[in-house]
């Protein structure tokens, strides 16, 4: 029992938060509304390179190798990023779900040459315009198209390029890849991002709060603002390791069967998805009117927390999924 | 990281529940009436003599060396074993890590062992009537006398009180100096001359704690904790300890949340209906044990890496005693008008005792403060 993360796997973080950093600030996330594909420029080739793309498939098939324990924490940072490339699906979803199938699409998705998306349980996919890859769930089987039609959903958040996949053009069955692991995996790589996206309202309002003087003093210092944002790093401070538990256990098929991996997978996000939901509305609160508006960046991170709160189950889905698994 | 335990752990585990299982004494009188008292205390001397009343401690003073994950572990079993609770808690939570920390090797021959096997049960003399939160407006004067103190004063809400044998207090012995300057922490005998106590009824109306009286207590200088003036320090480390790890280990809230979930199939057994905004509350309850299970997890491991919780206990304690009285109110809402009826209702016990947890170790509007000013580095003012 040894709940931590080696000094490998926090360099490998710190250094895909460095590349954020630098590839993907507030004003590139902005600038991607506007592109064709919806993406930033140059940072997928980079994240192919980091290997960031291939984490969760295994070396002999040219990947890292490294399992979902890696990979929640750069899901993590991606959130707090605000990363609008299909980072969560490509990665968490459709490279293991390829790996497993042996599919011949895998190489090029590794690399970056290739952008996958998924459409899970009849939900719209992210990305799908950009993507050249669509994973369907049909029934117990994972589709894979190459070739589909779709009607663009528009989102709130406007990094969120969304489509309803109506009917796949070109296909296979990823015979090998499990559909009901798929969501477990989104569900997970959710509520990381979901982490990231509340850490990143926190700070942004820890700092806002710390200069913004009203009374003749930092608005911070005010006791209710104080105790909206202690509610806000206790939600994210017990969400988080709920998310690097359900991690274990999906990348731990050995000794988790497909009740407990779902039923930690469920934990994650439901907290999560709390957490998220309480950092949007006081992260707002405590921004006062500022927040509102569409100049100022908390936006990025409002919207995203709204959607990522719900999206692959709200919590109140995910407690019954609990529920369940518990037999109540 | 590692999450599966290694089968030294499991081995453990068992080892921990076989003996619990064993030596189960069944449902005693509450802790806080004078029999029920007596009778725990008799329950500290069955797990004294089987080795289990203070795993985490040396050999040498009755523990059996127990890493962070053992202790978690035993935690665990202890309280899914439905064993009777722990009267000694005071002491061997809060006043025992302090007494390791600053107690001269004397007292810790003389402390430890007694602590241990439940001759010494020791109480908490902290708060006074003018000094809850604002723990520094102590007033209570230890005047030093040749080889003794001499103490006037008043304490409060002294848990376990009424009855203890011990309590270890705040005084301020250079009455001179203010708030946090010339406190010291002293060891005192419930049976000292000049000392009164009057047990104070809670809400149930047990006599859960106590209100004491100095009135030219004499109490020797052998008993001081720490250096005289140092209390503040001193007193702090075991704080740490209350809002931390030490006083509330996931077991008891993790045996709390399977026995709500049990609560929900026995009803359901009998036929009656549990809605689904109450079976999510039920969840939610089991999902939040969960979370604080693997937050001190996490914890553990950073404490056995050499490092130390400084503020962020204020984050375990927000987030331990909220849960805990959300679970209760839980399952009082699932008794429905059932919950008042106090016969064999242990929610009820529980719930009562878990609307102190908001309100003692510093309340968590305290808690809440240093979580914005220490954690997340708001401004003071």
């Amino acid at each position: 029992m040894q709940f931590t993360f080696t000094d490998e796997q926090d360099m490998f973080r710190d250094t895909v938060r460095e590349l954020f950093a630098d590839l993907c600030p507030p004003e590139a996330v902005r600038a991607s509304w506007d592109n064709d594909d919806g993406r930033v420029p140059g940072l997928w080739s980079a994240l192919g390179d980091m290997g960031v793309l291939s984490v969760l498939a295994p070396e002999s098939a040219g990947g890292l190798g490294m399992d979902e324990v890696d990979l929640v924490r750069i899901l993590e940072e991606a959130g707090y990023a605000g990363v609008p490339d299909p980072l969560m699906e490509h990665a968490a979803i459709a490279v293991p779900a390829l790996a497993e199938a042996g599919s011949p699409h895998l190489a090029a998705a590794l690399t970056g040459e290739t952008t996958c998306t998924v459409a899970l349980r009849g939900g719209a996919a992210v990305g799908a315009a950009g993507a050249d890859l669509v994973l369907v769930e049909q029934g117990d089987a994972l589709l894979a198209a190459t070739a589909w039609r779709m009607t663009p959903r528009t989102s709130i958040d406007q990094s969120r390029r969304l489509a309803t996949i109506l009917e796949l053009d070109e296909r296979e069955e990823l015979v090998g890849a499990d559909a009901a692991l798929a969501f477990d995996r989104a569900a997970l790589g959710t509520a990381a991002q979901c982490v990231g996206v509340a850490r990143r309202l926190l700070d942004a309002t820890v700092e806002y709060v710390g200069e913004r003087h009203q009374f003749g003093k930092p608005v911070g210092s005010y006791q209710a603002v104080k105790h909206h944002l202690a509610n806000v790093r206790l939600a994210v401070e017990f969400a988080a390791p709920l998310v690097y538990r359900a991690a274990w256990s999906v990348a731990h098929p050995e000794s988790h069967d497909a009740v407990t991996r779902g039923r930690d997978v469920s934990m994650a996000k439901a907290m999560a998805a709390d957490a998220v939901d309480l950092a949007c509305r006081q992260a707002l609160q405590c921004h006062g009117a500022i927040g509102y508006t569409f100049e100022y960046d908390l936006q990025l991170w409002l919207k995203r927390g709204w959607a990522l709160a719900a999206a692959h189950g709200d919590s109140r889905s995910h407690r019954d999924r609990v529920a369940d698994a518990l037999g109540i | 990281m590692d999450l599966e335990l290694a089968p030294r752990y499991v081995e453990f585990r068992e080892e921990c529940r076989s003996w619990l299982d064993a030596n189960n004494p069944g449902a005693i009188a509450s802790m806080d009436t004078a029999a029920g008292f007596e009778e725990h205390r008799r329950w500290e001397r069955v797990l004294f003599d089987g080795g289990w009343s203070v795993p985490g401690w040396p050999a040498a003073y009755g523990g059996r060396d127990c890493d962070l994950i053992e202790w978690l572990i035993y935690e665990e079993e202890y309280w899914l074993s439905g064993v009777p609770g722990r009267v000694s808690a005071n002491g061997v939570s809060l006043l025992a890590p302090t007494i390791f920390n600053f107690g001269t090797p004397e007292q810790q021959d003389f402390f430890l062992p007694r602590m241990a096997s439940g001759e010494h049960i020791w109480a908490q003399g902290w708060s006074e009537p003018e000094a809850g939160s604002d723990l520094a407006g102590i007033k209570t004067k230890a005047i030093r006398d040749g080889d003794h103190y001499v103490l006037n004063g008043q304490k409060t809400w002294c848990s376990r009180g009424a009855f203890a044998d011990w309590i270890f207090c705040l005084v301020r012995t250079d009455p001179d100096a203010e708030r946090h300057a010339g406190l010291t922490y002293l060891l005192v005998p419930a049976d000292a001359p000049g000392m009164e106590r009057r047990p104070i009824g809670r809400l149930d109306g047990e006599p859960g704690f106590a209100e004491i009286f100095f009135d030219d207590c004499r109490v020797s200088t052998d008993h001081v904790l720490g250096e005289e003036g140092q209390g503040w320090a001193v007193a702090m480390a075991a704080a740490g300890s209350e809002r931390g790890l030490n006083l509330r280990s996931p077991g008891r809230f993790m045996a709390a949340a399977e026995r709500l979930t049990d609560l929900v199939r026995d009803l359901q057994a009998q036929g009656r209906a549990v809605d689904v905004r109450l079976r999510d509350e039920v969840t939610d309850a089991w999902i939040r044990a969960q979370a604080y299970r693997w937050q001190t997890y996490m914890i553990a491991a950073k404490l056995m890496d050499g490092a130390e919780i400084g503020s962020e206990a204020s984050l375990m304690k927000v987030f331990w005693s909220e849960m805990d009285l959300e679970l209760h109110a839980t399952a009082l809402r699932l008794l429905g008008e059932h919950g008042e009826i106090t016969d064999g209702n242990d929610w009820l016990d529980g719930y009562v005792f878990a609307l102190s947890g908001p309100i003692y170790a510093g309340t968590n509007e305290i808690q809440r403060n240093i979580i914005a000013e220490r954690v997340l580095g708001l401004p003071r003012r």
